[in-house]
């Protein structure tokens, strides 16, 4: 028993150095809270995988850039060069990025309209922040699946 | 509190020196603004682009030429790629906020930022109307 009494006043004092100021004030309750909403101790869901998704797709978008920029100086620079664009895109590497590129973009654009409506105040209800999600996840991938099927039918990159 | 009657000016500096400039003077949410903005015009710029891939994939280099030397589809290319690297550095510029937490390298990669989306912007108008002009 008395163990114990040592042993929660220890934890009691350290708690408190932890939620007290420089001069001895106290800013937080003297319980074991967890302090905010760390990822490790979140429990996975929806609606945050695809904040996270936005923001990757978002990076991976703004690498991208860098191709719009090349095939556009190589289509006005000549034939030759723009041949070089042709075949890096039509070359596994390419056509991973592509493919790539195209499911970040039309995510991105999907998620992007879903808070472009948040931004309106619609949509903040969890039933259809859940629905307008898996819309955005169904969407990209119908119309990824689509423009890459248009590509192939026509018979490839390039 | 006799500070103040007594001329001390720090007692006369109140919180609102800090936010000045910022929201209730409607410039703090320029970047909230400008991002949603480029937002909603990329919606349909991209959908547009993407059908303008499509058929650049399948031309040969004429084709492809003719297709951005048209009055109409060179105009709405040079808006994407406005829009595009605006948008681009206000995302990245957020992101790099987040997560870079040395100053230094935080300011220089804001600066590298900014510097990129203007270059990126002014090579790929330059190209589109060089070839509408063309």
């Amino acid at each position: 028993m008395q163990d114990a009494a040592t042993e929660r006043a220890a934890v009691v004092s350290t708690l408190m150095d932890r939620t007290q100021t420089r001069n001895g004030t106290d800013i937080m309750p003297h319980t074991a809270r967890p302090i905010s909403p760390h990822l490790d101790i979140y429990r996975w869901q929806l609606t945050m995988t695809l904040s996270i998704i936005h923001r990757a797709t978002g990076i991976a978008l703004a690498v991208g850039t860098l191709l719009v920029i090349w095939a556009l100086f190589a289509l006005a620079a000549g034939a030759e060069s723009f041949a070089h664009v042709q075949a890096f895109c039509a070359s596994k590497i390419g056509l991973v990025l592509l493919i790539g590129w195209t499911w970040s973009l039309f995510f991105h654009l999907g998620n992007g309209i879903r808070h472009l409506a948040w931004d309106t105040g619609w949509g903040f209800e969890i039933p259809r922040a859940y629905a307008t999600g898996w819309t955005v996840v169904v969407f990209s991938l119908l119309a990824t699946a689509l423009v890459w099927t248009c590509v192939f039918v026509r018979g490839g990159v390039a | 509190m006799s500070g103040a009657s007594q001329g001390n000016p720090a007692r006369f500096r109140t919180p609102l020196k800090g936010v000045r400039g910022l929201g209730p003077a409607k410039e703090g949410i320029h970047h909230f603004v400008i991002q949603r903005m480029t937002a909603v015009a990329l919606v349909p710029l991209t959908l547009w682009l993407v059908w303008l891939v499509l058929r650049v994939m399948h031309a040969d280099y004429a084709q492809a030429r003719a297709l951005v030397h048209d009055p109409l589809n060179a105009t709405l290319l040079l808006a994407f790629v406005l829009a595009l690297f605006w948008h681009v550095q206000l995302g990245i510029q957020v992101v790099l906020e987040d997560y870079v937490h040395t100053r230094w390298l935080e300011v220089t990669a804001q600066v590298l930022l900014k510097f990129f989306c203007v270059l990126g912007v002014l090579a790929c108008w330059f190209a589109i109307v060089r070839i509408a002009l063309a």
